[in-house]
């Protein structure tokens, strides 16, 4: 049953017209809520604010600001040139070791830190979850975007490293590493969504999550390249996304080894997937989270 | 009939309690019972409805007023309004935006500026980036800050912080606006802006729900109130008749508590109270305290943790919401200021007759651990009424202002025989 329409009735001042003055309805949840892509898109402005609050505040007080995010991934290449390339000899596709490891690190970190920062974001959010409501999905996938920027600034450092190597990016580069990127979006935020969601219930999320992204990093191609998985492996060993999406941005970079079209294709649709099911999971758990955090 | 706003229809809202207090004390008890959970049976969740079969109606420009004790599901319900928590059974229409002050400060970053906060929490609070640019200015003006706009929230007192954030939210300028006894925030002058604030937004045929326990102001505000008691709804009608019959409930009045059984005792794993009362010192526990009487006011309570450096603070309202007064131990006796063993405690103070004005008081008491830790806070522990003594008016039958009543000591002198000639004002 809806509520009387003002207009009706006399002596009532009208109220204001559009969307403001629109009725919503408070009630049970169902047991899998769907999207709301209206109320989403209405909230557009706070997920830019808070991608903003995220990258204003990540390098606030510290001394070298934003170069942390090209340190890191630079710093983990030098240790893997002297361990992997050095002493283990993994094979690279005849790359140099350091610009094969640092253009996976690049991604690699990109991928680390979106899905770390968004597993935490609802715990250290509590104060916004308990106060006020907005679509709660906002706020993990504010800190999968934020970390956009620390991946644009160390792709920078990988193109200055490109030129030292004289290494030059295939054409299809231009569509093979937004599209790559984008795989890493999907799935870091489909990750984060549902260890956020299990995190505000379950504070073991965060033990489990440093050593679960550890053991995803060797089981993507980033210390070894594709070719060193035999090929009767190589379509299930793409239903890990972040195998397309890795190998998909090193080859379109350096050229060399990467997936087959129907691999890039199996890990893009595991990405939409994981994606999908994520904010599914979130979406689900979503209306007790005023409740336990 | 007028336009509806807010409507509920059986709205409730269950709680699962009691899991906290069966909780696995260390990691090893943990691991032993998720061993054995396979081999016992579920234990049986314990429910509590916060809010039970509410249906209210509340028209547009209408200030509704929210009464009940702590615990009735005053802040369920305002919960449930601004969609922070999902209802178990029956449903809200709203109609209109929904700001709340429930939220004050929410999302505010200490490493922003002030300035980048109200962009931050306007947003959070469902403005976009114009409108909150056509209120920066008031925003900032209101809450004092202009000089301190661009410098990180974090080197805020805390009065700037929380008058920022309250600016913020009083100005989302919402159809419907919750308030809950925000009005505790900032210093007096910022409250009266406050309270004028809220008057406006009414003024504005805006909707407002206002939960508090100053009666004062909510019969000032509101025009209807609904009483809740233990979730449930008891009374709606004009603030005046609610409130009074809010005060007069039978129930409202506990001069005595006690709590046998030191497993379901209010409290904590740190202290559980045993006792509470307020009765005559000098007179039969059962007779009535009077404007003159002498008051002991007693608390027993279990401590738990041995070495703990506990002790009290009593708080005493009168049926005006005003703090009459604070009182704790001072003088270091006894046990104070040394660490408490485990045990069974009684502490005792004595109000002097001649002190509280008649009416209703309300007690909360506060267990602090070394004087800054607040372990445990139980309001409304105690609720005594203080009777009116009319031998002592002078004949005067109104209701004897203020918030105490002693009797001072008063002469009158006489300084001259007879005035020798009219004063002059150029003498």
């Amino acid at each position: 049953m809806g509520l009387p329409d003002a207009s009706a009735l006399p002596g009532v001042p009208a109220l204001p017209p559009g969307p403001a003055s629109a009725v919503v309805r408070v009630a049970p949840a169902g047991a899998w809520p769907g999207f709301d892509l209206p109320e989403l898109w209405r909230y557009r402005g706070l997920l830019f604010f808070l991608v903003w609050r995220e990258i204003k505040v990540r390098y606030a007080q510290t001394v070298l600001g934003a170069a942390w995010a090209i340190l890191q991934p630079l710093l983990t290449t030098v240790v893997f040139t002297v361990i992997f390339g050095r002493f283990a000899r993994l094979p690279s596709d005849g790359v140099p070791y350091p610009l094969f490891s640092l253009a996976a690190l690049v991604p690699w970190t990109y991928f680390n830190t979106a899905v770390s920062g968004a597993s935490n974001s609802l715990t250290a959010n509590t104060s916004l979850v308990t106060k006020v409501y907005f679509p709660r999905l906002v706020i993990p996938g504010a800190a999968v975007l934020a970390a956009l920027l620390d991946l644009a600034v160390s792709i920078v450092a990988l193109l200055v490293l490109m030129l030292f190597y004289h290494a030059a990016p295939r054409p299809a580069a231009v569509v093979l590493v937004p599209l790559s990127v984008l795989m890493m979006v999907l799935t870091a935020a489909g990750m984060g969504f549902w260890l956020a969601a299990l995190n505000i219930q379950y504070r073991d999320v965060k033990y489990v999550v440093p050593f679960l992204l550890q053991l995803w990093m060797f089981a993507s191609p980033v210390v070894y390249p594709l070719s060193l998985v035999p090929d009767r492996y190589r379509l299930a060993y793409s239903l890990n996304p972040l195998a397309g999406a890795i190998a998909g941005f090193r080859s379109a970079l350096l050229g060399a080894g990467g997936p087959t079209g129907v691999e890039f294709g199996v890990s893009l649709g595991m990405a939409c997937l994981i994606f999908v099911g994520g904010a599914a999971y979130f979406r689900r758990t979503e209306r007790v989270f005023a409740d336990v955090a | 009939m007028s336009h509806t706003m807010i409507r509920t229809q059986g709205l409730g809202k269950q709680y699962r309690i009691g899991a906290a207090r069966n909780r696995p004390r260390s990691f090893r008890e943990a691991i032993a019972r998720s061993a054995a959970a396979p081999w016992r049976r579920p234990e049986p969740a314990e429910l509590v409805w916060a809010l039970r079969d509410l249906s209210i109606e509340v028209a547009y420009g209408e200030v509704l007023g929210v009464i009940g004790r702590n615990g009735s599901g005053k802040s369920t319900l305002l919960k449930l309004l601004s969609r922070i928590t999902n209802p178990t059974t029956g449903y809200a229409d709203i109609r209109g935006r929904v700001g709340s002050l429930l939220e004050v400060g929410t999302g505010f970053h200490p490493e922003l500026t002030g300035r980048d906060n109200v962009f931050l929490n306007g947003s959070i609070l469902g403005l976009d980036r114009a409108s909150i640019a056509r209120r920066f200015d008031e925003i900032v003006a209101f809450a004092e800050v202009e000089r301190f706009i661009d410098t990180p929230v974090k080197r805020y007192s805390s009065g700037m912080y929380l008058r920022l954030a309250f600016a913020v939210a009083a100005h989302l300028e919402p159809e419907i606006l919750l308030v809950d006894e925000v009005l505790a925030v900032g210093d007096a002058a910022f409250q009266r802006k406050c309270i004028g604030r809220m008057g406006h937004a009414a003024e504005e045929g805006r909707t407002v729900l206002f939960v508090s326990h100053n009666m004062t102001a909510l019969q000032g505000l509101c025009s209807r109130a609904i009483w809740l008691k233990d979730g449930e709804l008891t009374e709606e009608g004009t603030p005046g008749i609610v409130v009074s019959h809010y005060l007069q409930d039978a129930a409202a009045t506990r001069p005595y508590q006690f709590w046998p059984d030191a497993g379901a005792a209010p409290g904590n794993d740190r202290v559980r109270l045993r006792a509470a009362r307020a009765r005559p010192a000098d007179a039969d526990p059962e007779e009535p305290i009077t404007t003159r009487t002498p008051v002991l006011v007693e608390f027993e309570y279990w401590n738990l943790r041995e070495g703990a450096h506990l002790s009290l603070t009593l708080h005493l309202t009168n049926e005006d919401g005003v703090l009459v007064l604070a009182a704790g131990p001072v003088d270091g006796r006894n046990w104070q200021s040394r660490p408490l063993p485990r045990g069974l405690f009684r502490d005792t103070c004595l109000i002097p007759g001649d002190l509280l004005n008649d009416g209703l008081h309300r007690v909360e008491v506060l267990v602090v651990d070394r004087d800054t830790d607040l372990v445990y806070r139980h309001t409304d522990v105690l609720v005594f009424e203080v009777r009116d003594t009319p031998d002592l008016r002078g004949g005067w039958f109104g209701k004897w202002k203020g918030a105490v009543r002693p009797i001072l000591d008063w002469t009158t002198e006489r300084l001259e025989v007879a005035v020798a000639a009219p004063l002059s004002t150029t003498s």
